[in-house]
């Protein structure tokens, strides 16, 4: 276990080295939060009987999200490591008295957390000051604030075994960009990213409430705004550990099976 | 000991000609050419040993250290390191050994090389007091003082180098592959590196497969050579051995040539 916690403290100090990268970050962030939140207001004055979420719930989710936008954003990758499979590099991590796999996963978490921890406070800092319904609305009670946690490392564990299960396939298509390509914007529509599911067509939201993709940010995001409660958020949460472990275990088998036939190319 | 008897490896690889037209009719018929790259290959190491494993490019010099570090499984033949079958206890394996491919960094890149090191340290469960004991002594015999608080990407070449080194021998690994860890080094990078290498191999009794194009290498650090070519293990002998073969007044250098030119490789 120690070895796996020195790689992921290795991974949060090179996250930490570039400052200038979290600045920028934290400022898009901030004002696309801003533009979010100025659009559905927008929407909302239209119409508002027609809104499926309550407006601080949505301000909630529209806030946390930029605030912790790296622990679930799937158009980050770590091109080091499919790179390594494609040029052979790999070969080093191999030499290693190390499983492949738990590597791999605690190097993806920890580059998620180490650029969503520097950000996330000021953005948090900054949702809440602005007035409400519109601001991040902080006080939850406890059993929901619990709940929230929970959640979140669910979702953390479910990006990750995600992106693993991409990364093992690189070891049959020797590159996996196309599969981000397409991937990533579908993805990020059923996931929740683009706009809350509870806003897309009832049919399509069905779908990616029981998506994997719908196992990641939406279920924290929800909770936290009091959108999704009770029964509800035991389903949610049903379905982040069942992805979870459905594609820790695929992903895992695949890496095996890649790592069998592997043929390490070049010098 | 290290022991390889009659290990066979082939690789599938795609070929086309030249040229667009080629290119798509590739796309419906592909033509695969089975390439050997190690056929039968048998030796014995016993431990201790300085090994030079020379043979022009291509020869198969890679995929025998990749089959002797458990990256790749040979398609028959038999392999044991120490007691173990490489790919088979591939964990158990790799933590006796130590590893330096030349050509590719095991260094993280951003970070400074101490924090590599410390990495290393608990992938390989090294006792902090040997950690201590092994860094100070590779930091003393490299000069690495000053280079350990830098992150990689700022180190030179011949830096680096010194670094990966030391970094592959932290755990007091029994055996050492080293690939090609010469290239690029200017003269007084590669005459430390020599240096260390044989001190390493006096001191801590490290068995040492030296894959190598630098012939100078292979003089000064060299009890044998294993020399190959296609596939094949064409010679085994010392380094005066091979240049008594070659004819008179040659250096091992022009005597590798030469004796390349005889085998035809």
């Amino acid at each position: 276990m120690k070895k796996y916690l020195s790689f992921f403290k290795m991974r949060l100090m090179a996250g930490l080295q570039y400052r200038t990268a979290a600045l920028a970050g934290l400022s898009t962030q901030f004002v696309w939060g801003g533009m979010e939140i100025l659009l559905y207001r927008a929407l909302w004055c239209a119409h508002p009987g027609r809104f499926p979420m309550g407006v601080e719930a949505l301000a909630a989710y529209i806030w946390l999200q930029q605030a912790y936008l790296t622990f679930f954003a799937l158009w980050q990758w770590e091109w080091e490591l499919a790179e390594s499979v494609r040029t052979g590099a790999v070969a080093y991590e191999l030499t290693r008295p190390t499983d492949l796999y738990g590597m791999w996963f605690a190097r993806s978490l920890a580059l998620r957390l180490s650029r969503g921890l520097l950000r996330a406070a000021p953005v948090i800092a900054l949702g809440a000051l602005i007035p409400a319904p519109w601001g991040l609305r902080i006080r939850v009670s406890p059993a929901v604030f619990a709940l929230f946690l929970v959640s979140s490392a669910l979702m953390l564990a479910v990006v990750c075994s995600f992106v693993m299960l991409v990364y093992a396939l690189t070891f049959f298509l020797e590159d996996f960009r196309g599969v981000m390509m397409l991937g990533a914007p579908v993805a990020d529509l059923l996931g929740g990213g683009i706009v809350p599911l509870p806003f897309l067509p009832a049919g399509l939201r069905k779908a990616a409430e029981l998506s994997p993709f719908g196992a990641m940010q939406n279920v924290p995001l929800r909770i936290f705004g009091g959108d999704i409660a009770g029964a509800e958020i035991a389903k949610a949460i049903g379905l982040q550990v069942f992805w979870a472990a459905a594609m820790i275990l695929t992903g895992y088998a695949i890496m095996r099976a890649g790592l069998r036939r592997v043929c390490v190319a070049g010098g | 000991m290290i022991e390889m008897r009659g290990i066979n490896k082939t690789y599938r690889v795609r070929r086309r000609e030249a040229g667009l037209s080629n290119a798509v009719k590739s796309l419906f018929s592909r033509e695969y050419t089975q390439i050997p790259a190690l056929r039968d290959m048998t030796f014995t190491i016993p431990d201790g040993q300085i090994v030079g494993y020379i043979g022009p490019n291509g020869a198969g010099k890679s995929t025998t250290i990749k089959i002797l570090s458990g990256i790749l499984r040979p398609d028959s033949g038999e392999c044991r390191v120490g007691s173990l079958i490489p790919w088979e206890d591939r964990k158990k394996h790799v933590s006796r050994l130590g590893v330096v491919f030349g050509q590719r960094s095991q260094l993280w890149w951003d970070v400074p090389v101490i924090d590599s090191m410390e990495l290393l340290r608990d992938i390989y469960r090294v006792p902090e007091a040997r950690y201590r004991e092994n860094l100070d002594r590779l930091t003393a015999l490299l000069e690495l003082s000053e280079l350990l608080k830098t992150p990689a990407r700022m180190l030179s070449l011949g830096q680096r180098m010194r670094c990966e080194i030391a970094a592959a021998l932290l755990h007091s690994p029994e055996v050492l592959f080293l690939d090609e860890p010469t290239i690029g080094l200017d003269a007084v990078s590669k005459l430390k590196v020599r240096e260390f290498i044989l001190e390493q191999n006096r001191l801590c009794g490290t068995t040492v497969i030296l894959t190598t194009h630098d012939m100078q290498d292979v003089d000064a650090l060299c009890s044998r050579i294993l020399l190959i070519g296609k596939g094949r293990l064409l010679l085994d002998g010392s380094t005066a051995q091979i240049r008594a073969m070659a004819g008179e007044n040659l250096s091992t250098e022009e005597s590798v040539a030469d004796l390349y030119r005889r085998f035809g490789i």
